[in-house]
């Protein structure tokens, strides 16, 4: 709504602020991802890394490099950017701070999928089918909680939908308690890694995979910064701005569910990126859609960047650095009072 | 931050509907079902016991009877850990919907079952073999310090404890005991043993247990009574209750307080059986209105009756390997609730 009225000083001053810190950010995230090239077990020097880069490594180094290292640093860009992007969306639609994939069933949903098929087939050969059955689960109950929560002549109403989504999500989890208590340890261990979020074992499948949605979903959400922002204004006074609010908000839940639905198939629980990226981005840039999703994008793949590196280097899996990093963070930025 | 938790959209839910009616009716056939439903509970399990020799062992004790020592020593105990923990998650899942005026807060909210989860996890990896009394007092000294992190990081800054703060310092903590304690139980191997306890159950409940806790859930539960009529105030949002008078930095703090109690005491007890926090408050809201001084009570007898049948359950679904209660709990709690949620759009 900027763009009906001249813009004032302050306006343009803020503006100029976003584009810096977006920049600075857009920096940050090229700087990480050099340096976690670096970073491993097997360490490779910078000039090591550039010689492998350009083709005159040794077979080792090149096999670290591009079938260990670069898929995974890709991938934490990918999944961290989905992740808090689709957060950013479910906060601004449901304009409930708490809300992140979780509300929509997404991660339980997954997850249910991921103990079932542990439950019947041998751990070995589990690997490639997973990432697609549990898109399939996320995706299903995301529907199912969408569907419930729908209502003829008034379509989604955000508090029904919140309701049901918790119910939906309590009951997939007692499902899953069941089901967990009944794992041998193996497989128990798999299936609480896999909870957590780890990265362990991707490969430029797994990337090729998830890359189409999030270079399809991305440009489209940020397309539609201006709904979420006259979406978080509140239904009435969104309505009386002439907005289709019942198409405009099926058509950004859709997006939000493929873009953590496909982050979760590949990555697992990593969720906690997606409640808390949107939160950081909006203490830097502020409520303007248009600055705060890609703010919520880098934010979050600069998070699973240095996540994921340390995991790398203290063996453990991706989701628990997240939260170990990313919620002391937080909680220093909340007593900041705003 | 303001534009998401906007009560305002609704200017006409200003006045409080409620419905005393509904409320006494509940109250009543509450209590009732409850008496008939622990009667049930102590004489079925593994062992079934007629009714009679219920009531012989509670006037005319004989020390000789294996069934009436397992009536005192066993079933006893586990009804009122039953009544008493699921009146505790449930008014204090009311408690803070009432103060964050979000539906989705619970007492887990608080960072409370994380907060156990971490000690537990730390007792299993390093002190295994703790008695229930010890396990209970370490749990609960997690959760303290769960709740005092996040009320913490909420209360002592500029601008003070408002319901967004609260809900995402909360939710922030918990990731964080969360991943704490997924680290101590991946790394030592504790994981199965950590995810049994949270699932909640009441096998093993002892009296020493119920002494500890009967009189701090009591206390605090008349408590939440008599601080029902400031939250109701409060939910209605913090301008208004300063409006009206009501000192609400005082009410958060004791609010706070209780819920850390009630869910405290409960957790460490049952496990994260939460969910009865979640569900139950809203169901009570939607049979008798938006005021708490009926919320609460009728959230504690619906949240007893709740964990007692659902601890029945889980003893005749499989009497020799009992079923987790937490599972039994949804599996009774969420259809009606899902009910409830696609029935009815109402405000908090």
């Amino acid at each position: 709504m900027v763009n009906h009225h001249l813009a004032t000083p302050a306006e343009l001053a803020r503006k100029r602020r976003a584009f810096r810190i977006l920049a600075l950010m857009g920096g940050l995230v090229v700087a990480v991802f050099i340096i976690s090239m670096n970073t491993g077990t097997l360490r490779l020097s910078p000039s090591e890394m550039l010689q492998t880069l350009l083709g005159s490594g040794t077979d080792q180094q090149e096999l670290i490099l591009y079938q260990f290292r670069l898929p995974r640093i890709v991938m934490s860009v990918l999944i961290g950017a989905g992740f808090a992007v689709s957060g950013c969306i479910l906060q601004g639609v449901t304009r409930n701070a708490l809300a992140d994939p979780g509300i929509l069933g997404i991660n339980a949903g997954a997850g249910l999928i991921v103990i079932l098929y542990i439950s019947v087939m041998p751990l070995d050969n589990s690997i490639f089918l997973l990432p697609f059955l549990s898109l399939l689960g996320a995706g299903a109950t995301a529907a199912l909680i969408y569907s419930l929560s729908y209502r003829r002549h008034h379509g989604i109403s955000t508090i029904r939908l919140l309701l049901v989504g918790i119910a939906v999500s309590a009951g997939i989890a007692a499902a899953m308690i069941v089901l967990t208590l009944k794992l041998n340890p193996d497989q128990f261990k798999f299936v609480q890694v896999w909870m957590a979020g780890s990265l362990l074992g991707t490969d430029w499948r797994f990337v090729t995979a998830l890359l189409p949605w999030i270079i399809v979903l991305l440009p489209f959400v940020f397309y539609k910064s201006r709904v979420l922002d006259v979406l978080n204004l509140g239904d009435q006074t969104a309505a009386g701005l002439g907005a289709a609010l019942n198409r405009e908000r099926l058509y950004l839940y859709a997006a939000a569910i493929g873009l953590a639905g496909s982050c979760v198939a590949v990555g697992g629980g990593i969720a906690f990126v997606g409640l808390i990226g949107p939160h950081l981005a909006r203490r830097l840039v502020g409520p303007n859609h248009a600055y705060l999703l890609p703010a919520s994008a880098m934010t979050g793949a600069l998070l699973l960047i240095v996540s994921d590196s340390l995991a790398r280097m203290y063996e453990v899996p991706t989701g628990i650095i997240v939260a170990i990093l990313g919620a002391p963070y937080f909680l220093y930025l909340l007593t900041r009072a705003r | 931050m303001e534009a998401h938790s906007s009560p305002h959209a609704q200017p006409a839910a200003i006045h409080v509907q409620s419905r005393p009616v509904a409320a006494m009716l509940i109250l009543i056939g509450g209590i009732i079902a409850i008496v008939v439903s622990a009667a049930i509970s102590i004489c079925v399990g593994a062992a079934d016991i007629s009714i009679s020799t219920v009531w012989d062992a509670l006037f005319h004790f004989n020390a000789d009877m294996t069934s009436h020592q397992i009536i005192r020593e066993l079933r006893i105990p586990r009804v009122l850990a039953g009544a008493l923990t699921g009146a505790a998650f449930a008014a204090s899942g009311a408690i803070m919907q009432g103060m964050t005026r979000n539906p989705l807060a619970d007492s887990g909210l608080l960072g409370i079952n994380a907060g156990a989860g971490v000690m537990l996890a730390v007792s299993f990896a390093f002190f295994p073999g703790m008695s229930f009394v010890s396990l209970m007092l370490f749990s609960f000294v997690g959760a303290a310090a769960a709740a005092i992190l996040v009320f913490g990081t909420g209360a002592f800054v500029k601008g003070g404890l408002t319901p967004v703060r609260l809900v995402l310092a909360g939710a922030a903590v918990t990731a964080l005991l969360l991943a704490i304690s997924d680290a101590i139980a991946i790394h030592y191997q504790v994981g199965r043993d950590l995810a049994f306890w949270m699932a909640g159950g009441m096998q093993g409940v002892e009296w020493a247990q119920i002494r500890i806790m009967s009189p701090w859930v009591i206390g605090c539960l008349i408590g939440a009574v008599l601080l029902s009529r400031s939250i109701t105030l409060l939910s209605l949002g913090e301008e208004i209750a300063i409006g009206l008078g009501q000192r609400t930095g005082l009410i958060k703090t004791l609010g706070m307080l209780l819920v850390l109690i009630l869910a405290g005491a409960s957790v460490s007890v049952v496990g994260a059986v939460g969910f009865v926090g979640l569900i139950i408050p809203h169901v009570a809201r939607y049979l008798v209105g938006v005021d708490y001084r009926w919320i609460i009570p009728c959230s504690a007898v619906l949240g007893a009756l709740l964990i007692i049948v659902a601890d029945i359950g889980a003893r005749l679904f499989n009497p020799y390997s009992e079923t987790p209660l937490g599972a039994l709990i949804a599996l009774i709690g969420v259809p009606f609730f899902l009910y409830l949620a696609m029935r009815e759009r109402r405000e908090l």
